[in-house]
């Protein structure tokens, strides 16, 4: 049976991993190299790499620190930020990623979405989506719009209505990222995790708000997920991927368990 | 030297580094001479069968793959690279593999459209018989696997291992002789996947009992 993934979250800046809540307050962690190679060895399915600074510097993703990271870890990590176009998709995939994460980029121009999935196959092309609860707003049918650029911008784009057109678009892999639930620990947002699985053919990934191994219990059982994204709970040391896997196995979720 | 053949479909980035950091010397090339000298041979791939297949015959390197194949160089495909070895492959309207291991490649029908496709993350791997490769491998351990369609092989004793997935249980691993070809990727798959790699490095090519 296909296992559930859990993907730790390593949000980069100016070459270290940082922590923040809602996008603000960033503290140091560590070393994103040293800390990929520890979850790896920690038995995380996957990893993703955000260099959050990059789109705000204006400057490309550090190529070097994707360099170093394919060099120390052996299981597929996909990376964020500051792409710019085609060329940043193939720099990043060729310095040995296995996924490139598109968000701001993609609302503003879609058929990137598209020429990606064409030039590198759909399994490269991750959309992450930052939406926000907006209840009882007519815009937005599915009572979540979508954010941009760090819960900056708001586009005027129904999250539901987003999710379906990417899928269409060729995107290989849907990342739904709450703003609301971002940084609190107090779990995910099952909602609308739940809507957009339900309603697209690719997998969904949750991400924003898991702070307890019953949290990723109720996003993979309720919440439709295929995958699920986790930082602060195990960058603190509170958990380890190790005993989330088995607080999922014992609750009948399929986790990979020999690593 | 251990040969890694860059038909221009995906990435080798992954695979080299996955040789590179179990210290095996590998080289990676599109030169029909390079094939025939090499010690062993790995062909990986990502993309599309019909662009994949056209790029090995316009680059010659059909022929060269075969004749290194029949003289028993050890050869591993992976993913696409693994598909094409097969007679006939469904996607772009049916493709025509190298017809070295017998079988059809198809697609997945998902009855339960929770079943996505691609199938995109790790499986367990059940090895359906002892094989040089699976050495030092603990039964129905995971493997990353990334596809849409899945190897049928057309006689049974050419299956190496297999896995469930959308309502059925395929090939993820099959071969003869010299040959094997394995849908996951052991490049991406950690300490795991380096075993098979380094096991795959160690391999006279013989089948014989592991």
């Amino acid at each position: 049976m296909l296992t559930k993934r859990i993907i730790p979250c390593l949000d980069v800046r100016s070459g270290k991993v940082t922590k923040g809540v809602k996008f603000k307050n960033n503290v140091v962690l560590g070393d994103p190299v040293e800390m990929a190679a520890a979850y790896s060895d920690g038995g995380c399915d996957e990893l993703v790499f955000y260099d959050i600074t990059a789109s705000a510097e204006g400057r490309p993703i550090d190529i070097a620190m994707v360099q170093a990271v394919a060099r120390a870890i052996h299981i597929p990590f996909a990376v964020g930020g500051g792409i710019g176009g085609l060329a940043d998709m193939e720099r990043v995939l060729l310095a040995g990623a296995e996924k490139i994460s598109v968000n701001s980029l993609a609302v503003l121009q879609p058929e990137i979405i598209t020429r990606g999935a064409r030039a590198f196959g759909a399994q490269c092309m991750v959309l992450g989506m930052d939406p926000v609860a907006v209840p009882d707003d007519p815009r937005f049918p599915s009572g979540y719009e979508v954010t941009i650029r760090g819960f900056r911008e708001r586009p005027g784009l129904d999250a539901l209505e987003w999710a379906r057109q990417v899928a269409d678009l060729g995107a290989g892999e849907i990342v739904v990222n709450s703003v609301d639930a971002d940084g609190t620990r107090a779990g995910y947002e099952l909602k609308i995790t739940r809507m957009i699985a339900d309603a697209v053919d690719i997998p969904v990934v949750a991400s924003g708000g898991a702070g307890h191994p019953q949290h990723l219990v109720q996003v993979f059982r309720e919440g439709g997920a295929d995958a699920a994204i986790i930082a602060g709970m195990i960058h603190t040391g509170d958990y380890t991927i190790a005993g989330i896997k088995q607080d999922l196995q014992q609750a009948g979720i399929a986790v990979r368990r020999r690593w | 030297m251990l040969t890694i053949i860059d038909y221009r479909a995906g990435n080798l980035t992954s695979v080299q580094l996955a040789f590179a950091s179990l210290d095996i010397p590998a080289r990676i090339t599109r030169d029909s001479r390079d094939i025939l000298e090499a010690d062993r041979i790995v062909f990986p791939g990502v993309g599309t069968a019909g662009a994949a297949m056209r790029n090995i015959q316009e680059q010659g390197i059909a022929a060269a793959v075969r004749e290194a194949v029949n003289r028993g160089t050890p050869f591993l495909g992976i993913c696409l690279g693994a598909q094409i070895v097969f007679e006939l492959l469904e996607e772009d309207g049916g493709v025509q593999g190298l017809g070295l291991l017998p079988g059809t490649v198809r697609k997945f029908q998902p009855l339960d459209r929770r079943d996505k496709v691609p199938q995109i993350g790790w499986n367990a791997v059940h090895w359906s018989r002892p094989h040089p490769l699976c050495r030092n491998i603990e039964q129905d351990s995971e493997f990353y696997f990334v596809h849409s369609y899945y190897m049928q092989p057309g006689r049974p004793e050419i299956l190496l291992g297999q896995t469930d997935y959308a309502g059925i249980t395929f090939a993820a691993a099959a071969g003869q002789a010299n040959l094997a070809a394995l849908q996951f990727h052991p490049e991406k798959s950690g300490r795991i996947g380096l075993q098979l790699l380094r096991n795959f490095a160690d391999w006279d090519g013989q089948t014989g009992s592991a």
